[in-house]
C-alpha cells in the first residue's frame, strides 16, 4: 500500500479519487457525527490528475449517501475500513434513476409546489445529466442544488 | 395506452396509430359512440383554442363535458392541492384533459388518479396534442410523413410546439432547415440527437434562402415572455414576417402550418394562397383529439 499523508483510520470510510476541487462539495451533502474525525485532501497527486479524499472515522454511508456521491464524483471509489484494513472497496456507480435526493431545479416544475417526491433520470452519465420525470427538464450536475 | 402526457411516451407506432384512427374518423369509416362518457376540462391556465377543440371532439363523439376554466371562486382559490382537485374529479368523470401553468402537472396528476390524463399543456414543457394535430397535418398535405423537407421558423430556443414537432418527426426521416436568430437556435442537446440519428439539418439566418426547397414550412410566434431584456425582444420581433411576394418560386405541395395564435409572422395576403394551411390545420386538431379520446376511453382496440 502505498503512502498516504494523512493518518490511517481505524473504523469508517475513506472516499477517493474525488475530482479535485469537490471534496467540500462532497463532504457538504454527507452528515458525519460532528464528533468524529474527518480528514480533508485537496489536490492530491493522483495517478493521472489531481485528485480530493477525504476520510471519515466511523461514518458509514447508506445508499442514498453514495448515490448522490456518484452524481458529484462519478469516479469515486469507497473504501470500507475496519480495524485500519479495507475491508471492502468500490467505485460509486451513477444509478439510472434518482428518487427524492434534492429539489427540482426549475422553480416552474410541479414538484416544487405540491411537495411531491423528485424523480431524476440519468440521461447521459459523462458528464451527467439528469432529466426531471415531471418537468422533463434537463440539468448539469453544477445546476442541481444538493 | 393510459394517458398521453408527452410526446417522448410515444413511439412510431403510437404516432401512426393515432393517424390511422383520426384519418378513419375524418373519412366517416369509423364512428366511435362515447354516449354515457364524460370528459372533465380542466383548464387551470385558460386557453380558447386548445379547450373549445377538446369539447368540440367530445360532443362530435357524442359524449358529454364538464368544464373548469381558470381557477377563480375554485377550490384551487381556497388552497386544495391539485392532487386532491383532481381526484374528487376522476370520481365524476371518464377522463381529464388539463392544462397548467406548472412543468409535470399533468404527469403527477395521471400517478394520482385511476382515470386517463391528457396533457393539454403544462406550462412551457408539452403540448402532446398540438404536436399530434401538426403531424396529422403534415400527413393529410403531403400523402405521407418520410423524407420531407420541414423547415421550422422563428424561436426555435424555447418553442415547446417546435420541440415536441421535431421529437415526433424524428421518426421519419426528415431533412430540417432551421430558420432562427442566433440566439434562439435551437437547443445543442437537440443538434447533438440529430447528429445521433442520422437526420440531416442545416441552420439559416432567413427565410427566403431554403424557401424553395421546402415541403412545409412551420412558422413559430417568437414570444415576448420568453425575454427578460426587452430591447433584445425589439431586435428580433420582426426578423421573420412571410408575406406572398415570398412565395413566387416554392415547391407545388408546399404547405404553410403555423401553430396560432399568429401576430405578425404570417401577413394576411399569405391566406389567400394555396400555400396557406394554418386554419385547416385547427380543424385537424377535432379529428386528432377525437381519435386520442376515443383510443384512450377504450373505443377502439
Amino acid at each position: 500500500m502505498r503512502e498516504l499523508k494523512v493518518d490511517a483510520i481505524k473504523n469508517g470510510t475513506v472516499l477517493d479519487h474525488i475530482p479535485a476541487g469537490k471534496a467540500l462539495k462532497v463532504l457538504s451533502i454527507l452528515n458525519p457525527n460532528p464528533k468524529d474525525v474527518v480528514t480533508i485532501g485537496i489536490n492530491f497527486s493522483g495517478k493521472s490528475q489531481k485528485k480530493d479524499i477525504l476520510k471519515f472515522e466511523n461514518l458509514e454511508l447508506k445508499k442514498e449517501d453514495v448515490d448522490k456521491i456518484a452524481v458529484l464524483a462519478p469516479k469515486a471509489t469507497i473504501n470500507i475500513i475496519h480495524d485500519y484494513n479495507v475491508v471492502k472497496k468500490y467505485k460509486v456507480e451513477v444509478p439510472d434513476k434518482l428518487e427524492n435526493l434534492w429539489d427540482c431545479p426549475n422553480p416552474n416544475c410541479i414538484t416544487r409546489s405540491e411537495n411531491q417526491k423528485t424523480k431524476f433520470v440519468v440521461e447521459n452519465k459523462e458528464p451527467i445529466v439528469l432529466r426531471c420525470v415531471y418537468c422533463e427538464r434537463t440539468f448539469d450536475v453544477e445546476e442541481i442544488n444538493l | 395506452m393510459q394517458d398521453l402526457i408527452s410526446m417522448r411516451d410515444l413511439g412510431k407506432d403510437d404516432i401512426l396509430k393515432f393517424m390511422e384512427i383520426a384519418t378513419a374518423i375524418e373519412k366517416g369509416d369509423l364512428k366511435p359512440d362515447m354516449k354515457g362518457k364524460l370528459m372533465a376540462a380542466l383548464f387551470f391556465e385558460p386557453s380558447t383554442r386548445t379547450h373549445l377543440s377538446f369539447e368540440t371532439a367530445m360532443k362530435r363523439l357524442g359524449g358529454e363535458v364538464i368544464s373548469m376554466s381558470g381557477t377563480a371562486n375554485t377550490s384551487v382559490s381556497k388552497g386544495e392541492t391539485l392532487a386532491d382537485t383532481t381526484k374528487v374529479i376522476s370520481q365524476y368523470a371518464d377522463i381529464i384533459v388539463m392544462r397548467h401553468p406548472l412543468e409535470g402537472a399533468a404527469r403527477y396528476v395521471a400517478e394520482h388518479v385511476d382515470i386517463p390524463v391528457i396533457n393539454a399543456g403544462d406550462g412551457a414543457n408539452q403540448h402532446p396534442t398540438q404536436s399530434l394535430l401538426d403531424v396529422y397535418t403534415i400527413l393529410k398535405t403531403q400523402g405521407k410523413l418520410e423524407n420531407l423537407n420541414i423547415c421550422l421558423v422563428g424561436d426555435l430556443k424555447y418553442g415547446r410546439t417546435v420541440h415536441s414537432l421535431v421529437y415526433a418527426l424524428s421518426f421519419f426521416n426528415p431533412r430540417f432547415y432551421f430558420v432562427s436568430p442566433e440566439n434562439l437556435r435551437m437547443p445543442e442537446h437537440f443538434l447533438k440527437d440529430f447528429e445521433k440519428l442520422g437526420i440531416k439539418y442545416s441552420e439559416h439566418l432567413t427565410i427566403e434562402e431554403i424557401i424553395g426547397e421546402v415541403d412545409i414550412l412551420y412558422m413559430t410566434r417568437i414570444q415576448r415572455e420568453r425575454f427578460a431584456d426587452m430591447h433584445e425582444y425589439e431586435k428580433v420581433k420582426n426578423l421573420y414576417i412571410l408575406n406572398a411576394n415570398m412565395l413566387q418560386n416554392v415547391k407545388d405541395n408546399l404547405k404553410v402550418l403555423h401553430p396560432l395564435p399568429r401576430v405578425n409572422e404570417i401577413s394576411t395576403d399569405v391566406d389567400s394562397t394555396k400555400y396557406a394551411h394554418y386554419f385547416q390545420q385547427t380543424k385537424n386538431g377535432v379529428y386528432i383529439r377525437q381519435a386520442i379520446l376515443t383510443l384512450l376511453l377504450g373505443g377502439v382496440q
